[in-house]
């Protein structure tokens, strides 16, 4: 196989994977990024509301008042040194991104904009906050093309359109690399590295309603698992309230922040009655549960005549007037206006929960290295391997993310990260040799899709989707998940007799989707089995046959591994850096 | 309902030269885009490549030229269009394969214009401000995708692709200038003031009516230029 040579190498070229890289491209090392798109055609891309910070720009604010929020937000699952860090740093890496270029709005007296966003609040739990930092609805596509633009005045290597296939290890467990083929001649590439960072973001196409983009294939996690690491937390997927109904694109909670709420059939503001003081901007998994509630007792807007109810509800932003839209949230309407053939400046968009976010991930400490239990301890770092964003849990999000933190949690940790590989370069400066057998389950995979077969990965990829949409949606059971499992198991076996109908080499984009499903699989697999484990609601993992969180058996995280489908628990960290612990309560809105 | 396609065709590995093929497919085009198409003939036919990520058009990976006009299949209503739906690669650039074209010649014109924020004062503990007004000014040149509609419908860039900056790349050139923040305009208009790079632009306008976020690169274009007369006088 081909080889090339860096010093780090990060696969994936979002915002995670750029902010991390520009750490090191300032350095002498020589750094690389592999993405499987254009950089620019990364998810990060599409976020539009913004990210989240505690500026006091508009109104009073403190980090320790968004510490509280993330706490409480992510139902006291995330682990209270991670989010001290983020939103200790939050302000300093958004300074950061503005001096790079990031075109913020701006509010009257020059400073960067802030727009209230769900499941914020002053003085830990108070009145509602407004703090979340934006360019208009497009913060993710400014962010993500200043980032780009820093790695190219930098001179990052790119590697685009290249598809990362798997980790490479030695016996001691060292990251030596990855294994990656080019899509465009379908050659097969080592890339060697001391360091390397998975960057591979969400899995969202596990789903088949989704928020996300088609290239959201869990592709790191699926490395991960096959290199036998453990993944973390995957029965915690967000389901963002206010997709396009049937269509599922984004439209941002910075809609319902601005003014705008949801109505259903009756006209009535429901949010009222599942969060009094909150209301519309509850946490995301409350509102995508009283929408989910509100379809299912009948109160749905766009009935049949025959029905009593139909399968959405009403987003509201008519009253905010054509002006404020035309400035804050054009984005919102153009999409409005495409995919649900309304103008939001005249009539309410229809709008139903959409898979949007993972929670869980490969689990990492605050430097972004990955960890996984070893002899010594539960959380030992894996040597020269780490993963930042989407696909990585440091578990700032615990059981349920607030918005805008994600982004946050791209640029603080990516930095992080980046700054950790630096040490790690200098305090491990030689190569480690590379074992014989490095690319041989990678060829060995490759190989397996030369080899014809009945059944065709579209089918399977589609039949996927619907399975998981079906079986580990907004509402769970013991029963529906386990049923979802068995299909799964059958799902499996009609992929091992999977083949290509086109085995060419350029830009064979069936290949790349066979290699994506393969993934898929393994990430539905451990979101399956986790959730059938927790017998607990808890954030957005709701059990209806254990309605209630259930802090004395499961405030832990999951850990989940390929062999045997093997469940392990591991302790929240509730201690924060230097502030108290904010202990457990009831979460109300 | 059938709908009639007819389709770029071209794989390197087994084809002489590009052909077109007509297909036909089984969809109800209400409320489905053209991509929703394309990915429908894709799980039929293996074979056809094209690229596409966000499916929502924010990305700009799926540009393809659709009845002679530049498009992102992923925005494009499948009831707008004609049939046969002729489906070909972007214009001006060399095919790889079916609608997948190699785009470097379009990033390497982004990269010449030195697209970063090049502000040398040292960076203060907050962020610098910028009046709401000044903001403003990136409106309408900022929000670009990258998808090269515009740049592969010029005639000027077709014929010059390795000297004409192209509109994308202009516009993003025009986006820096404008930024307030940003201290290097002299040198980025020295970078722009050559025959080829700015001045191949005819002002034919084709770049605008093919932008899928209705951008106006000819109006960046003509402020550069009128920027350039002013420094002269
Ligand atoms: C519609 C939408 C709106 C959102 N809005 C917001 C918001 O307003 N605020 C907020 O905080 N969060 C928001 N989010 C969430 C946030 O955008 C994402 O969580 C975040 O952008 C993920 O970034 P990332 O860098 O981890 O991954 P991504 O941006 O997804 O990048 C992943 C990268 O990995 C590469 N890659 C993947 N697999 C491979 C492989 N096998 N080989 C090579 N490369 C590979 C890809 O090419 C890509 O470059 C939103 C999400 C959605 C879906
Ligand atoms: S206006 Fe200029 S840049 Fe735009 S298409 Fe015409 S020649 Fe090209
Ligand atoms: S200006 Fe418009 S058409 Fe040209 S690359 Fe940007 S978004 Fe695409
Ligand atoms: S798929 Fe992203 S622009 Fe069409």
């Amino acid at each position: 196989m081909n080889t090339r040579r860096f010093d780090a190498l990060i696969v994936g070229g979002g915002g995670a994977g750029l902010r991390a890289a520009l750490q090191l491209a300032r350095s002498d090392y020589k750094v690389a990024v592999v993405s499987k798109v254009f950089p620019t055609r990364s998810h990060t891309v599409s976020a539009q509301g913004g990210i989240t910070a505690a500026l006091a720009n508009v109104d009073d604010d403190r980090w320790e008042w968004h510490m509280y929020d993330t706490v409480k937000g992510g139902d006291w699952l995330g682990d209270q040194d991670a989010i001290e860090f983020m939103c200790r740093e939050a302000a300093s890496a958004v300074y950061e991104l503005e001096h790079m270029g990031l075109p913020f709005s701006r509010l009257d007296n020059g400073k960067i904009y802030q727009r209230p966003f769900g499941g914020q609040s002053k003085h830990f739990g108070g009145a509602q906050a407004t703090r979340t930092c934006a360019a208009a609805d497009r913060t993710g596509h400014a962010l993500l093309h200043t980032l780009y633009q820093q790695n190219i005045k930098h001179r990052t290597q790119f590697f685009d359109e290249y598809f990362a296939l798997d980790l490479v290890r030695d016996a001691e467990g060292y990251c030596l690399g990855v294994t990656a083929i080019s899509i465009e001649t379908g050659e097969p590439l080592l890339i060697e590295a001391r360091a390397t960072l998975l960057a591979t973001g969400g899995a969202g196409r596990v789903f088949g309603n989704s928020s996300n983009a088609m290239i959201n294939t869990g592709d790191g996690l699926g490395m991960v698992l096959r290199a036998g690491l453990p993944l973390q937390d995957m029965e915690f997927w967000q389901f963002h309230p206010t997709g396009i109904a049937g269509v599922g694109c984004l439209i941002t909670e910075g809609v319902r922040g601005e003014g705008g709420y949801l109505l259903n059939k009756n006209g009535e503001r429901f949010m009222e009655r599942y969060a009094p003081h909150a209301k519309d901007l509850a946490g995301r998994d409350v509102v995508a549960r009283a929408i989910a509630i509100e379809i299912a007792e009948g109160r749905g807007c766009g009935a049949a005549p025959n029905q009593s109810g139909g399968d959405y509800v009403h987003l509201k932003l008519d009253h905010l007037g054509e002006k404020l839209i035309a400035e804050k949230l054009p984005g919102i309407r153009e999409l409005a206006i495409r995919f649900a053939g309304v103008d939001p400046v005249e009539k309410p968009i229809p709008v139903a929960p959409t898979a949007h976010y993972m929670m869980g991930g490969i689990p990492t400490n605050l430097h972004g290295q990955v960890v996984a239990p070893a002899r010594y301890g539960p959380e030992e770092p894996v040597p020269g391997l780490y993963a930042v964003g989407e696909c990585a849990c440091v578990s700032v999000h615990g059981a349920n993310r607030l918005g805008g933190n994600s982004l946050l949690d791209l640029v603080v940790f990516g930095r992080a990260a980046g700054r950790h590989m630096l040490d790690y370069l200098q305090d491990n400066p030689y190569p480690r040799p590379l074992p014989d057998d490095a690319v041989d389950a990678s060829r060995a995979r490759l190989a397996r899709w030369e080899r014809p077969g009945s059944e065709r990965v579209a089918a399977i990829a589609e039949d996927l989707r619907r399975t998981m949409q079906t079986h580990a949606g907004v509402f769970r059971t013991d029963a529906v998940l386990r049923e979802g499992l068995e299909k799964l198991d059958e799902l499996e076996a009609r992929l091992a007799h999977a083949g290509l109908a086109d085995t060419s080499r350029v830009f064979n984009t069936a290949r790349i989707e066979a290699l994506e499903l393969e993934n898929l699989v393994g990430v539905a697999r451990a979101t399956l089995v986790s959730a059938i484990h927790r017998t607990e609601s808890r954030g957005a993992h709701t059990r209806e046959d254990f309605p209630r969180r259930d802090d004395e058996r499961w405030l832990k995280h999951t850990l989940y591994s390929r062999v045997g489908d093997q469940v392990d628990a591991k302790p929240v960290r509730l201690k924060p850096l230097t502030v108290e612990s904010i202990r457990p309560k009831e979460r109300v809105y | 309902m059938r709908v009639k396609f007819r389709l770029y065709r071209y794989n390197p590995e087994t084809d002489a030269k590009p052909y077109l093929q007509d297909v036909e497919l089984d969809i109800e085009p209400a409320g489905k885009m053209l991509l929703d198409a394309l990915i429908a003939i894709k799980a039929q036919d293996e074979t056809l490549s094209l690229r596409r990520s966000c499916r929502e058009g924010v990305c700009g990976s799926d540009a393809v030229n659709v009845n002679g006009r530049n498009r992102l299949a992923c925005i494009t209503p499948l009831s707008e269009l004609k049939e046969p739906i002729e489906v070909r690669p972007l214009p001006g650039l060399p095919v790889i394969r079916d609608l997948v074209v190699d785009m470097e010649p379009f990033y390497r014109q982004y990269r010449s214009i030195r697209p970063w924020l090049i502000n040398d004062d040292p960076e203060p503990e907050v962020e610098r401000l910028q009046s709401p007004e000044d903001r403003a000014l990136l409106d309408g040149a900022y929000e670009c995708i990258l998808c090269a509609c515009c740049t592969t419908s010029c005639p000027s860039f077709w014929w010059n692709p390795d000297t004409f900056v192209g509109p994308a790349g202009l516009l993003q050139a025009y986006r820096f200038i404008a930024d307030s923040r940003d201290e290097a305009t002299a040198a980025r208009l020295d970078n722009l003031e050559d025959p080829y790079r700015l001045y191949r632009c005819r002002g034919i306008m084709s770049c605008v009516e093919a932008c899928p976020k209705g951008l106006n690169p000819t109006e960046a274009i003509g402020r550069i230029k009128s920027l350039l007369v002013k420094r002269r006088v």
